[in-house]
This record gives C-alpha cells, structure tokens and sequence, in this order.
C-alpha cells in the first residue's frame, strides 16, 4: 500500500543515482508551472527561493508579517555537516550513523544518509549568501561539539544560528520576489488542500488583515509549516506555530506519520506562573559547562549556596558516568522529571532542578590566571576572571535568563526544567518528500522523516535547508515533468468552490457558537491533558483517560467557545480558534499512537516498558516501524505500518552508562 | 526572585483597521504578577476583555524570545520600553511599580501604517532587502565553504551587523522616522565579507532608494535609534553605509 | 547614477550638508581669527583697532578673497536652503505623533533641534549682515570717517563700529544668544558632518568628537567675549 520510492543500489550511491535518473523538466515549462510553498521558515524559503531559481512559478505563504520572522530563527545552537574541517574523524557515514542512532532506531536509513550527504552542500551554500558563522583567527570555519556525538561537526553564529541560516533563505527568497519568479503572500494562513482529481492542486487561503478567503492554484503544494509542539500550551514553540496547514493535508489523505515522538527539551526556563504563556530555551551549549544538581535530602528548602557539596546529588553524573551532564536531550529530561517526581525539585514550583556553573567559572578563572602570569590573586578575583570567560561564551544566554527570571545565573545557579521543544513526528512523505496524496510534499519539522524517535541537537536546521535547498528542486521536478500538460486549472473549477464553502462553513459556525469560554482556555485545558498523559512519561491508562477527555474537550469547544469580533477584520482570536480546534484532534491521535506504541524509544516513554533502572526498553521484534494514520472520520483512524529495514547500521541498546 | 503584585492603569491604543481613526483607551490592572512578561500582562487583559464581551487587543508577537522581531509596543514613550536592549516579549514586569500608568501606542511612522490597534504594516522593510539585500548566488553555485577566508574582526563585525531582527524599533525611535539603522546593518552584514563584495556598490544604491521610496526620513545622527535597539546594532554601521553610497556614487556610471 | 539622483538622494542630501558646514566651519576659523585681532587692544594700549583695521582691509580689499567671498555666499545659501528643507521634510514623515515623547532618552535634544538652532542662527546671520557687512561693503553707515592705519593705508574704522555697535545692551544680548546657538550647532554638526562623509572608525571617531567638542566651545567662546568687552570696556 506505501510506496516509499527507495531507490535501488547500495545506501551510500542511492541519491546519486536518484539525481542521474530522475525527470527532469526544461526551462520553458518550468515558467509554466506552479508550486505553492506553504510557511517560509527554514524549509520553506530555502525551496520557494531554489524553485523560483530554477524558473518555476512560485507562490509563498506565511502567517507573519514578513518571512524571515518563521522560527526556525530562534534556534540557538547550531547545524551539524559532516565536513571533517577538524580532521577528528568525521565523515558522512558517522553523521548518517549516529543520526539513527540518536533517533533510537525509528527512522529510514535511506533519507537519513541523503541528509548527511547534502550537509556539506548546505554550508556551502549558506556562507555563498553570506551567512556570518563563527570563524577563528585564520579566517577559516569554526566548530563545535554538540550532544550524542563524538566530533566536532556543528557550525553556529554565536547563540543565532538559527537567525542567521533564515536570514540567508530570505535574502535568497526576496531576491526571487524581486526577480518575479516568487509572489509573497504575507499575513495569509492556509486553510485546506484543494483536490482535484485525486492531486492536490492548489489552497485555500485566509487574508488575516481582511479575513477574506482566497483561492491559489498550483500543479504542486509543498507544506513547510513546522512542527506541532504547540499541542502541549507550552512549548518552546513561537505562539503561532501550529498544525494546521498539515491537519487539513491529512484530513485530505495524507497520513501523520508518528504522531507521539515528541522531543521534550531537558534545559528550559521553569514555569514561573498560571500566567506563562511560552517556555524559553537555554542552549544544550551550556550542558558543556554546567552541572546539574538537586538536593540529596527530599524538599530542601534551603538556598543553592547553602548547600554543602556533600549535599548536592549530580545525578547526571552518577547515572550516566561516561556521558555525564552531556547525555542526550530524552535522557537528561527524564532523568531532571524523575528527581523532582521523587520531590527533589527545587524553586517554588518544585518542578526544577539547578543547572550550576560555580565550577566553570573556577576553572576558568584559574586558566585566565595562568594565562595572565597572576600570582597572588583572591578567590573573589579567581571568580570575577571566570566570570568574563562565562560571559563571552553564554553572555546573551545568561542575559536572556536574567530578563525572564530576575535572578543573576553568574551568582546563582540557574533553575531548568524541561520542556515540549520539538516534534519529530509529522506528515508521512516518501522518499521525495511527497505524501501519502499525489503532488503533496512536506518538508521540515513539518514531515517525519529523518529523526527517527528523538532528534539531535543542531540537526533540525540541516534537515530543513537540505529537503528545501538540495532535495525538493529534484523530486518535485520528477513530479512535475509528468504535469506538463496539466494548463492552469481555473480557480472557478468546482472542487475550488467547494472547498472554499467547506472553509467558510467552518469560520462561520465557530463564529456562531458565541458560547463563554476564551479560545485560549481551552488551548491551556488541552495542554495540561497532554503534558500530563502524554508528555514525557505516557502509560496506557492515562492515555486512555487523555483520549476521553480530549474527546469531551472537543464537544464542549464546540459549544463554549467564544469568539469576540467578526470574520471580515483582522481578528486573531478567530485564526487562533482554527488552530486549537485542529489542535484538539491531533491531540487526541497523538494518544492513540503513543497508545498503540507498546515500547518505550527515544522520546516516546511507556512506563511499562523501562528497565530495572528506568531506561527505555524498545520492542525491535514489534515495533520497528513507522506508525502512520490515515483519517478515517471523527475519532477514527486506520494504521498503516512502514516497516523500516536497517541495512547499513545494526540496531542496538542505546547506552551512556 | 520574589512574586510580587501590582496594579496599574493602562492606557492603549486601539484602532479598528487602517481607514479609521483611533483612540486611546483605558483599563485598570489588578494583581499583575511581577514575573509576568509585557506581553503576558497583555494576554492577562485580554482574556478578561473577552469575558466581558469586549474587543480584545490586537498586538503583533511570535517567538516570545527576543529573536523574531514580531512584537512592537512603543511603552511610555520608548520602542520595547523601559529595559535597554529588550524587546516588548522579553520586558518583564518587573520593571514597572504600583499604581503606575503605562502608555502602549504602536510604531507611528508614515512608512509604518497602523493595521490594527498595536498592529503595523513593516513590508516596507521587506521591499528594501528585496531592493538588494542579498548575495545573488543560485543554489548549487556555492565553493567550498573554506576557501575564502575572512578575517575574523570582519566576520565578527558582520555578524554584529546581522544580528538585526527586523522590528524597526529604529524607525520607530528616530525623529525623522529613518530607517537607517535598519539598512545600514544590512549593508554592512554583506559589506564587510568577500562574497558579498561583487553587488557591494549597486547594493547600497538600490537600497537606499527604495528606502527613500518608501517614505522614510534622512538620517540626522541622532543616535536615538541605537539607544533603543534591542540587538545593540552600532551607529558606526550608518557612517559604514554612508561611506558605501558616497564610493558607489561617486564611482558609478550614468 | 547621475549626480542629481546622487544629491537629490536621503543620504546625498546629508551630504551636501556635511560638506557646506564643513567649509562654514572652515569660514569660522577665518573670521574667528580676523576678529579676534580687535584683543590686540589688551596687550597694545596704542593699539586703538589698528591690527583689526588692517586685517579688515587686506580682507576687504584683496581679490582673492572677494572672490572666495562668493563661495561663502553660496555655501550660506545651499546650507541654510537644504538645511530648511530637509528639517520640513523629515518633519513630514510622521504625521500622527506619539503621545508620550521619547525626550533625551537616547539622544541629546541639540542633535535633534539643528532646524531651530539653525532657524535662529539665521535669523542671527541677517542681523549681522544689516550690522557689519552691509555698511562695510555698501552703505557705509556708520563708516563715515576713515582711518590711517599704520601700514599707510585709508580704510574704514571697522574697530569704531563695532564699538557703538556693542555699546546697546540688547544688541550684545543678541549676539552672545547667537554664539550659544552656534556652539549647540556646532556640538552636534561637527561630528555628525564627518559621521555623514562615511567615517566609521572608531579611532578616528573619538578623535573627531573630542576635537568637535573642542571647536564648538572655543570658538563661539572667543565670538561671545567680543560683544562682551566692548559693552564692559575691557577693550575699545
């Protein structure tokens, strides 16, 4: 039933010989083709700029004012290539090995080896369009290492690679909406696929300034929306990021592939309050300095500093001696949840523990003294020197951290905890991209493919650059050189009108309910359900409660939400209303995949499935596959195994005792 | 640190949509804890406006972390209030004392039409790199990544540069409502490393005319821009782009 | 690009202003140095005016000059015209205000009042025009009666009409207000002038704001203690 579209020949020459033998479609049908691009963050830009380059009609949307706000700009760390400028070892097949090793062995072998492959290409590409990355003093690239991996292959630019890499794609993509080749249509939000004999061929679309809804046709749609973690209320996720653009693609045909592989992040700023509306994320980078700590007696009152050495439990360090405080992100937040579950937890809420630099900031202050020639020098000044030190490396972190808590981390250790970051999880696409529905592909966070059950750190960013800039300019051409001779399809055509009466019937009856409860209410309810059942430790009877009470959280939306405004205004309570009733149903099959997946791997933790001492245990001889649901109707779905085949690497226990 | 309450007044600016005219108005705050961000105070208010079947607030924000560029509160006359290189997300409420009033009014700048309420049009920004702020290098093109060497100082001093998110908080502060600061870090970023030298001379020409075209003001070297910047771009990028211009026009053909 | 589009730019705009305050800041020093001539008096009790007098002549009567003279003129115009109309123009580019101003959080309010000072120096300039250059060039009020100066020459005694000149208390008042206008001027367009030619070095920057501070309060300085000594009698 799945074509996954692998192509034959050994792994490491399978893309190869894809590119030698795919279609191709020559320049003067190129200008007759269209492809809409749906979100313009890493991923899209980087396709809607390359395709427009190549001389396709592109159409671009986004929901902000501008592209280059997507969120991919607020990755902080890095992105990881396999360009061995360190000469420590690396190559594409370790890039390619531990990716599939960090993802637990969930993920297609056959992209993820496409992936390392082109990550020499994308930096390339990016330092081509100007994309200021660290260097040294030489004037050459710089590098550093990053979790789950013993090389140093991740470039960044300072604590915004992520800023920086976006700032490329949309310079790349202005540079096309000038030349013509791409329309902007900023401030618009995608509201359903429209199909057309079986393909999908265009979108609606929703002006958020006059609230009208428009009609855009393309011989191809390709979804590059993100990731969903906004499911959980609180994320590390922008306030508008959601699911939308790729729940109306699945209620159209296109599976959601893994729904429940979440990757909660163990380093975040706590909650602080009922009032929190997001969560903000401290870099792993600071995993390399900091050590984590609670304290060894339970409801510890008393104040960081108060604790004597002896008191303070390193769990990481005591757990996971090898790894230490650098265990990968599922590991670290679970381990942080365990302590605080066991009432170890430290702040007000309880729900923290200390992420400490006292250590560092000694150590480098006594190098700086070495360096210095420094002989007689107090503690105080041992301090203040390692304190400059710390300063260079993570100033606007810690900066960021004192803005939000309004506690000094150079005098107090920070408090983390961890938090829903990104989903690994999304549409199922073959190994062009495409979805389960012809002519629709997904691309970024917003697919499935590449990471498996947990992503590594500095990895999001690769995927999303080499699916938009290396991937999709040849596996939409081999789609596309069949479409040729598919003339423009009139946005007058019926399956246009349709959809759009389905659209507009929609907004229309939310606007309706007129009912007492805010749109936001029930986004918090829902997330509370999730983080609680389904967040970093899931058992089959809390999911079960959890899907009944999504269920009743859904009836009760539809009858009690209250919408204030009308529909012909920008009004964002309504596109946010859209977006929380898409969110009540992903939820929900969100509970039924991590229901259904009986084995605990990667992010995915079933308490019924651990070891003597709480590590994940997988179940290869069942579970190696990906879990992909077709929508059925409401509360129903089929699930359709792709049953993944390891040729290269041979699974094995994840360990970093 | 420790939670405190606090009430205040707020006195916003709401405006239906571009056509009309709007107005200040105001709403009493009680019990606003001090470790809530701006925004969430926002969010705070306008859950209570809903339930009062009121219009809430419309405002413009993302990433909530300082990074997007989205968010744009001019707060007691200053672009991303009170804290110095802050924007409006990341301010937090700490900054403000009991029974204080504060006044929110969007970015005003004739470039910077209001879309709603707190809500501006910054496509003019968009138009300006679409203007030449970019290195046109199609994918595939590119060379190793090492084989041109930039000296460190300079990349540094680019990626300074490139730290700029866009808001127009520039804009916003400046007398003459320039958007210099905006533009002159674009030039700069791509100025100061090699590959973005071929377009150097045509670049700052496109894209200050399209920055005069869009009806921003000339550049007095106020410096109130970079005081309100919440990246901490330098005035010193406008004196770069300055010295850009006058080469590239001094030299070009007719 | 032609070299309208070049002028007529934002930036070529600020930069026929930096480079005509530039030269008018060159003029200053010149007519700084002439003046100052008149403290000879201090040092010379037989002075009477006679080393301004002759410094006044050579200035009056050496082609040169004169024709240099012309540029002044033009300098004064292009300045005060762009000048003018570059301050209504960037007052046009926001019309609704804000309600609470931003103030000097973030920048000085000379650097943003240059129109005003600018306004009040020009009004300043055609009171001293009607004072001195005119009658020295044309009417030859107040000029009546020559002088021999000690070189041999007959000239008009410029030393004579800036004493009645200054003897008006509201006169002096006047000029002292046009010197404080002036060093604010300078305060900010001395430095702003060389920011706006593309010096971006920090190095140099220092340099230029010190020596920028250093010129917008000595010279208006020296300028101010004219009308001052004559009205105390210190001189004269």
């Amino acid at each position: 039933m799945l074509d996954v579209k692998i192509p034959e020949g050994k792994l490491s020459e399978k893309w190869t010989h894809y590119k030698g033998h795919c279609k191709l479609v020559n320049p003067a049908n190129k200008r007759n083709l269209e492809i809409i691009v749906v979100g313009t963050g890493l991923a899209g830009a980087s396709a809607a700029a390359s395709l427009g380059e190549l001389g396709y009609q592109v159409k671009a949307f986004c929901f902000q004012d501008s592209p280059r706000r997507a969120h991919s700009i607020a990755a902080q760390g890095g992105i990881n290539a396999a360009k061995n400028y360190q000469n420590d070892g690396d190559s594409v097949y370790r890039l390619f090995y531990d990716t599939i090793k960090g993802g637990d062995y969930r993920a297609r072998e056959s992209n993820v080896h496409r992936l390392a492959e082109v990550s020499t290409n994308i930096i390339d590409q990016c330092v081509a369009q100007g994309v200021p990355f660290a260097r040294e003093y030489g004037g050459l690239l710089s590098n550093r290492s990053f979790g789950g991996t013993q090389v140093q292959r991740t470039f960044y630019a300072a604590g915004q690679t992520g800023q920086q890499l976006l700032i490329g794609a949309y310079q790349a993509l202005e540079r096309q909406i000038a030349l013509g080749n791409v329309k902007m249509y900023n401030r618009h939000e995608m509201l359903d696929i429209v199909m057309v004999e079986d393909k999908a061929r265009g979108i609606i679309a929703r002006d958020l300034i006059t609230g009208n809804l428009e009609r855009h046709f393309g011989h191809a749609v390709l979804l590059c929306t993100g990731g969903y973690g906004n499911v959980f209320y609180l994320s590390t996720n922008a306030m508008g990021s959601n699911v939308t653009a790729a729940w109306k693609a699945h209620k159209k045909g296109a599976f959601f592939g893994n729904p429940c592989f979440t990757q909660i992040h163990p380093t975040c700023i706590p909650v602080s309050g009922d009032h929190q509306s997001k969560l903000t994320l401290m870099s792993e980078s600071l995993r390399n300095d900091g050590r984590i700590w609670v304290p060894i007696k339970k409801e510890d009152s008393r104040k960081a500093k108060d604790i004597p050495e002896t008191e303070r439990d390193y769990y990481l360090e005591r757990r996971y001696p090898a790894f230490g405080n650098l265990v990968p992100r599922d590991v670290a937040s679970r381990a942080a949840k365990e302590r605080c579950d066991a009432g170890y937890g430290v702040g007000t809420s309880k729900q923290a523990v200390y992420l400490d630099f006292t250590e560092a900031i000694i150590r480098y202050g006594k190098i700086e003294i070495g360096k210095k020639g420094l002989t007689t020098i107090s503690e105080s000044d041992i301090y203040k020197l390692g304190v400059d030190v710390v300063k260079e490396k993570y100033g606007n972190l810690f900066d960021m951290y004192q803005k939000i808590t309004g506690d000094n981390p150079y005098e107090v250790p920070m408090r983390i905890y961890p938090a829903v970051h990104y989903t690994m999880g999304g549409l199922w696409v073959d190994y062009e991209l495409m979805t389960s529905v012809k002519g629709l592909y997904c691309l970024g966070e917003a697919n499935f493919s590449d990471h498996g059950a947990n992503r590594l750190g500095a990895s999001a960013l690769m995927q999303g650059l080499a699916d938009g800039y290396f991937v999709i300019p040849y596996t939409v051409g081999n789609y596309l050189a069949d479409e040729i001779r598919t003339t423009n399809i009139s946005t007058n055509h019926p399956a246009f009108a349709e959809t759009e009466k389905k659209v507009n019937d929609r907004i229309e009856q939310l606007m309706q309910i007129k009912g007492t409860k805010s749109v936001e209410s029930f986004h918090k309810r829902l997330g509370k359900i999730m983080w609680e059942k389904c967040g970093m430790a899931r058992n089959a009877e809390g999911l079960k409660q959890a899907i009944s009470e999504i269920q009743n959280l859904k009836k009760e939306f539809w009858n009690d939400v209250r919408i204030p405004g009308s529909i012909y205004e920008m009004n964002p309570e309504l596109d946010k209303a859209g977006r929380v009733a898409d969110f009540i149903e992903l939820g929900e099959l969100m509970c039924l995949d991590a229901l259904t997946r009986e084995e605990s791997c990667g992010g995915h933790f079933r308490e019924e499935f651990q070891t003597s001492d709480g590590e994940t245990l997988r179940q290869d001889d069942k579970f190696m596959f990906v879990s992909n649901w077709e929508h059925k109707g409401e509360h129903e779905w089929e699930l359709i195994k792709e049953e993944l085949k390891y040729e290269e690497v041979k699974p094995s226990k994840r360990s970093y005792k | 640190m420790e939670q405190k309450s606090i009430s205040l007044k707020l006195k916003v600016w709401k405006q239906k949509n571009s056509q009309t005219k709007g107005s200040f108005e105001t709403h009493s705050m009680n019990d606003v804890s001090t470790e809530m961000s701006f925004l969430e105070m926002f969010d705070v208010l306008n859950e209570k406006l809903i339930q009062e079947g009121k219009e809430p607030i419309a405002f413009d924000h993302d990433c909530r972390e300082g990074i997007c560029g989205m968010c744009s509160m001019y707060i007691n006359g200053r672009p991303h209030g009170p804290w110095h290189e802050t924007t409006t997300c990341q301010l937090h409420m700490r900054a403000f004392n009991n029974g204080e009033t504060i006044v929110v009014e969007p970015w005003r700048a004739n470039a910077f039409p209001v879309i709603k309420d707190l809500i501006v049009d910054r496509t003019p920004f968009d138009r300006i790199i679409q203007a030449g702020g970019f290195i046109s290098v199609n994918t595939g093109n590119a060379v190793d990544a090492n084989s041109l060497p930039v000296e460190k100082s300079k990349a540094d001093a680019s990626f300074a540069a490139a730290a700029c998110i866009g808001c127009g908080a520039c804009v916003a502060a400046c007398k003459n409502s320039s958007a210099m600061l905006f533009v002159s870090a674009k030039v700069t970023h791509l100025a100061l490393i090699p590959q973005g030298d071929p377009e150097r001379k045509t670049r700052a020409l496109d894209m200050v005319a399209q920055m005069d075209k869009e009806g921003f003001g000339a550049c007095t070297n106020t410096g109130a821009c970079e005081a309100v910047c919440p990246k901490g771009i330098s005035l010193e990028n406008i004196a770069r782009l300055n010295k850009e211009y006058l080469l590239a026009g001094l030299t070009s053909e007719l | 690009m032609n070299w309208s589009q070049l002028l007529r730019s934002s930036i070529g705009k600020k930069i026929v202003m930096s480079i005509t305050g530039l030269f008018l800041v060159s003029f200053l020093v010149v007519h700084v140095g002439v003046n100052a001539c008149i403290f000879n008096d201090l040092f010379d009790t037989n002075d009477n005016g006679d080393m301004f007098n002759r410094a006044a002549d050579f200035m009056g009567s050496t082609v040169v000059i004169r024709i240099m003279e012309i540029g002044l003129f033009l300098g004064f115009i292009i300045h005060i015209y762009q000048g003018l109309a570059l301050e209504l123009q960037n007052r046009s580019k926001r019309k609704k205000g804000y309600d609470v101003q931003m103030g000097n959080r973030g920048s000085k309010w000379y650097s943003r009042s240059m129109g005003l000072l600018g306004t009040i120096l020009l009004l300043f300039l055609i009171l001293h025009w009607w004072h001195f250059w005119i009658p020295s060039r044309f009417t030859h009020s107040g000029l009546e009666v020559p002088v021999l100066l000690s070189n041999g020459r007959i000239s008009h005694d410029m030393f004579l009409l800036m004493k009645v000149t200054f003897s008006e208390w509201w006169i002096v008042l006047v000029y002292v207000t046009g010197c404080i206008s002036l060093a604010y001027h300078l305060l900010h367009g001395f430095e702003s002038a060389f920011r706006t030619l593309g010096l971006h070095n920090s190095r140099y920057l220092v340099m230029v704001h010190k020596l920028g501070i250093g010129f917008s309060i000595i010279v208006p300085l020296i300028f101010a203690l004219m009308p001052v000594s004559f009205k105390m009698g210190w001189i004269g």
